[in-house]
């Protein structure tokens, strides 16, 4: 296969690009999303212990 | 003396159709909901009647199952705004019978009232005379569905401030399927074709949630009352 | 053997393992989905129908299939929750509805693109399509059921219900192209015995359906560790890990 035949698609490359942009962002939102809520958890937990920390002394 | 699961039924069953009857005007509501969106729209698209025919099952249906939905927010709520929820979970007397009751009582009100109404608005959709038999049919059992999807949506939340659109949420997907046979049974009857295909499916949706709703329904109450 | 299942009940266990595993499971769907993109692009010949268009379903069918099996996942661990009360139950179920919608929806949009070219239309009313839309209507409901009440536990136990009164949907997805007409095609691997797809297309599809999987692993791994951590927050063991 050319590379300009890759990139084409055989005429349907209008389709099946989006597609595979699509699900990529799909994944990347995935994992992004993951980290920044266990993050904010992890940072929840942290605030909640320095607050009690902060209560006893 | 032991109160017999009947006994509660009738009880509970009574206890709700009386107060319902004390608000004629929340009864009313979803009747005239139910009216107006069906005849705004021929009013708006001022279609022929050949293409009014077409859509009127689609009307039909989406119309009943609105109308349904904005008189299932109150099937639990006044009752857990006074405690009296509380009281029935704590009775020991099964919720799955209380529920039935209330279940059955808000059908009663709200989706055999739609019945009721329901040939006149037909007309109006230009549905011809033929096709109501079928249409009685398939929304007697899509109405009755409907409340028990209905009774599974209030009980998860009853007691949330913004129930009204979480229930929408959560029972139109679970009503979609009904929603497709429903209006293809209706659809089918205009046609001339045999629409029993679909009714039996309607049916059989009708009698997988009479049996399975109530329980669903029921442990969402004790979740939510917790 | 039974020693292991309980473990997985003790959340400072799974916050623990999970760590462990996520590199595995990340790198795991690096090389298989790396491999079937480049087999299912570049060496997989085209389709004698439909052309080019048809490696499309080297994203839909793994996307598709991941937005059901997250689903019956959260399904089946919000029950546990639900039953045995084991709270780790809903924590996996939590993590597991943003994924699975998130795939339901890449589902329904490649299904979208590749129905235009196939059949005409971006969409159609059709068994397989609705129901997948349903799907994603019920993971919303669900995500917005946990987050409406105040408390979580509550929320959890409201969200688990509605998960499993929803699953009814999942084998009606599976089996609508068999029981109805439907414009979606058939079952391609699922048949038992000979797929009927030649391997060449084969074995791309089947890598990225289990890299897909991985990856469906490894988030989880990454949400899972984040929902312990806020069920468990008043533990001691918590302060004991976040302080590591």
């Amino acid at each position: 296969m050319t590379t300009g035949g890759f990139w084409a698609m055989g005429g349907y490359a209008r389709f099946v690009w989006p597609c595979f942009a699509f699900v990529g962002a799909v994944l990347a939102w995935n994992l992004w999303s993951a980290r920044s809520s266990a993050a904010a958890a992890r940072s929840r937990v942290r605030r909640a212990l320095v607050m009690a920390a902060h209560d006893q002394s | 003396m032991p109160v017999s699961a009947w006994d509660v039924f009738l009880l509970v069953l009574r206890r709700e159709l009386t107060l319902s009857f004390r608000r004629p005007d929340q009864l009313v509501q979803p009747l005239v909901f139910f009216v107006i969106v069906t005849t705004l729209f021929p009013l708006g698209l001022s279609v022929q009647l050949s293409l009014l025919r077409e859509m009127a099952p689609a009307v039909l249906w989406v119309a009943a199952l609105l109308a349904s939905l904005l008189s299932l927010d109150a099937l639990f709520k006044s009752d857990a705004e006074d405690g009296t929820l509380e009281q029935l979970v704590l009775s020991g007397q099964g919720l799955y019978v209380i529920v039935v009751a209330k279940t059955l009582a808000h059908w009663l009100v709200s989706g055999a009232a739609l019945l009721l109404v329901s040939p006149l608005v037909a007309t109006a959709l230009a549905i011809p005379l033929a096709a109501f038999p079928t249409m009685l049919l398939s929304l007697s059992l899509g109405t009755l569905t409907l409340s028990w999807l209905g009774a599974i949506g209030a009980g998860l939340t009853v007691g949330l401030k913004r129930g009204n659109v979480l229930i929408s949420l959560i029972v139109l997907p679970l009503a979609m399927p009904l929603l497709i046979f429903g209006a293809g049974a209706t659809d089918r009857a205009i046609a001339g074709t045999s629409a029993l295909g679909a009714c039996y499916l309607l049916a059989a949706l009708c009698v997988l949630t009479c049996t399975l709703a109530p329980f669903a329904a029921a442990a969402a109450l004790e979740v939510t009352l917790e | 053997m039974w020693t292991w299942f309980y473990r997985l009940a003790s959340p400072p266990y799974v916050y623990r393992v999970a760590a462990l595993w996520l590199p595995w499971l990340l790198g795991g769907a690096l090389l298989t989905i790396g491999y079937g993109l480049i087999d299912g692009l570049v060496f997989a010949p085209p389709d004698y129908q439909q052309g080019d268009a048809f490696r499309i379903i080297y994203v839909h069918a793994p996307s598709a299939w991941l937005s059901l099996f997250a689903y019956v996942t959260m399904a089946v661990a919000g029950g546990i929750g639900l039953i045995w009360r084991i709270k780790i139950g809903h924590a996996v179920a939590a993590a597991s509805a943003p994924i699975g919608a998130s795939f339901t929806l890449a589902a329904l949009v490649t299904g979208s693109l590749w129905g235009r070219p196939m059949w005409g239309t971006y969409w159609a009313w059709d068994p397989r399509l609705t129901s997948e839309l349903i799907l994603l209507f019920l993971y919303v409901g669900v995500m917005a059921l946990r987050s409406a009440f105040d408390d979580p536990n509550r929320g959890d136990r409201a969200a688990a219900l509605l998960a499993v009164v929803g699953v009814v949907n999942v084998p009606i997805i599976h089996f609508s192209v068999v029981w109805w007409n439907s414009l979606h095609q058939g079952a391609t691997v699922a048949k038992l015995g000979k797929p009927q797809m030649p391997g060449s297309m084969l074995w791309p599809l089947l890598a990225m359906l289990l890299g897909f999987m991985l990856f469906y692993g490894a988030v989880l791994c990454i949400r899972l560790r984040g929902e312990v951590l806020n069920r468990e927050r008043q533990s001691a063991w918590v302060r004991e890990a976040i302080k590591s």
